[in-house]
């Protein structure tokens, strides 16, 4: 018996592969992220999660986001959470008590209605056809939509980036100013 | 398969191999160039004894780090304390990958090339702070503090200051940035004043990013052997401590290569001849020279002297440069 090998057959089920691999990283580090005792695991579990995460920016052909992703969310927002939990210096409780029964069986019910409720979103949203997205996810397109068509988002966004910078500022000095007194 | 795919994936091997025997062969031979340097510069002779003129000292060493036991300590999260050394490495080498050594010698031409590097290099960040944690150890631990509020710090102005060079540029192809300078030495981005006069200095603050980014002296507040024992590395033994060694190494050359790329224009020659692979290693190892002459000459920093040298005058210089180049885009 041969075995096809040409590209047609080829390339279709390695990507396919590739994107259970991509999605089952996403949904490993979510598991870990949800269930690990320590805080530690989580955030690296989250971390995970994000990487699997620009794996399936890249496979839906938008490298530039999928380096965003990593960039931003594994080198600042994960470093930040991790940092913030080694100075809050969180007492781990090794042996903690077994979760209640009651608040997980809640828990697991709130999560598969929402998730059934985007499964039917999904399927109910008239999806834009193929050539009206914007073409492979090029920096440049990406740019002139931000600074035109979102140009109102991105400004907002701007400002409560700025809100942030300043309520950090006011909490740092008011510190400093009662540890002299 | 067809004849196309089975190149592709020679192509792939051949690289792969090649791109870690790049990265082992510079962290082993950078540590002697290291030693026989410093010990030139402190009139002593350095390594002699293994190997003419202790050319086999890294031989030497290797095989020493690989027989030494790996230790577990009791108290140590053993899944992320082992799992440190493995992912410290990769995103290094990864890096190597989108690197053009000359006009054909690149892995893959990556459009993206110059932020992917940036992004690899943030998860080391993470790993390193992970492993310091993990090894349930004071010293890893304030270690661990230290370089998140360092790498934060200098990403800012690094950033900033590649940014500028993009909006010059108009590109984040490694190759085409190296294209752009072809032709003699006044067209490397290092002296191109005419679209933004401050090239130099964006230069020099790139250059001490890259010294703090890679955790070198005189920024070493990572290992800090005079106050944190060796920092995040405390706890690890044998090869898991060669490792990060090897991740510090693989960094600086990666860095330099950068540096070589947006500054220094590749693999041109300086006077337009025989353009190559040599032009783009002499600039490469040459600042790698200075990056070991730099650690030899200066003591260690305090480390608010360290965050101060980032807050109060790299990211103003670098926020300044970015708008001289805006400014310098429009006018002309």
């Amino acid at each position: 018996m041969t075995i096809d090998l040409s590209p047609e057959k080829v390339y279709p089920v390695v990507s396919a592969l590739l994107f259970a691999g991509v999605a089952g990283i996403t949904l490993l580090g979510a598991v870990v992220a949800a269930s690990a005792r320590r805080l530690v695991y989580s955030v690296s579990g989250l971390a995970l999660s994000f990487v699997g995460l620009a794996g399936i920016y890249l496979f839906l052909q938008s490298p530039f986001l999928a380096l965003m992703q990593i960039l931003i969310y594994i080198g600042a927002v994960c470093v930040v959470i991790m940092f913030a939990i080694m100075l809050a210096d969180v007492v781990e409780e090794k042996s903690a008590r077994p979760r209640a029964l009651l608040a997980g069986i809640a828990c697991f019910l709130v999560a598969a209605m929402l998730a059934f409720a985007l499964i039917v979103l999904i399927g109910r949203t008239a999806w834009m056809p193929k050539a009206v997205q914007v073409n492979t996810g090029a920096v440049q397109d990406i740019g002139r939509a931000l600074l035109t068509r979102f140009g109102f988002a991105f400004e907002l966004i701007s400002v409560v980036l700025l809100l942030a910078i300043l309520g950090a500022l006011v909490v740092a000095r008011t510190g400093r100013g009662n540890n002299r007194e | 398969m067809t004849e196309g795919m089975v190149m592709n994936l020679v192509r792939l091997l051949l690289y792969l191999v090649g791109m870690i025997g790049f990265a082992a062969f510079n962290a082993a031979y950078l540590t002697l160039l290291e030693r026989k340097q410093a010990s030139w510069m402190q009139l002593r002779r350095g390594p002699t004894e293994v190997g003419p003129w202790g050319l086999l000292q890294p031989v030497a060493d290797g095989v020493k780090l690989m027989s030494k036991q790996l230790l577990l300590p009791r108290d140590v999260d053993v899944p992320l304390f082992l799992l440190g050394p493995i992912m410290v490495v990769v995103p290094p080498i990864l890096c190597l990958v989108t690197i053009p050594f000359s006009e054909t010698l690149v892995a893959r031409n990556f459009n993206l090339g110059l932020l992917m590097i940036f992004a690899f290099g943030a998860i080391s960040t993470f790993v390193l702070m992970l492993a310091g944690l993990a090894s349930a150890n004071k010293f890893s631990s304030i270690a661990a503090a230290r370089i998140v509020a360092q790498n934060i710090a200098y990403e800012i102005p690094l950033l900033v200051i590649v940014l500028s060079l993009v909006m010059s540029t108009h590109s984040f192809n490694l190759h085409t940035i190296v294209d752009q300078q072809a032709g003699g030495f006044w067209h490397w981005n290092l002296l191109r004043l005419g679209t933004n006069p401050l090239m130099p200095v964006a230069f020099l603050i790139y250059f001490i990013c890259l010294l703090a980014e890679s955790n070198r002296a005189p920024f070493d507040m990572v290992e800090a052997e005079s106050e944190l024992v060796a920092g995040v590395f405390t706890e690890y033994s044998g090869m898991g401590f060669g490792l990060f060694f090897i991740a510090e190494y693989v960094n600086i050359v990666v860095g330099c290569c950068l540096a070589t790329i947006l500054f220094l224009g590749g693999w041109h020659c300086p006077f337009g001849l025989l353009p190559g692979l040599h032009w783009f290693l002499i600039k490469m190892y040459a600042l790698c020279v200075m990056v070991v002459w730099v650690r030899w000459s200066f003591p260690r920093t305090q480390f608010y002297g360290l965050l101060n040298l980032s807050w109060k005058i790299l990211i103003p210089l670098a926020l300044a440069n970015l708008l001289l180049t805006a400014v310098m885009l429009k006018l002309f």
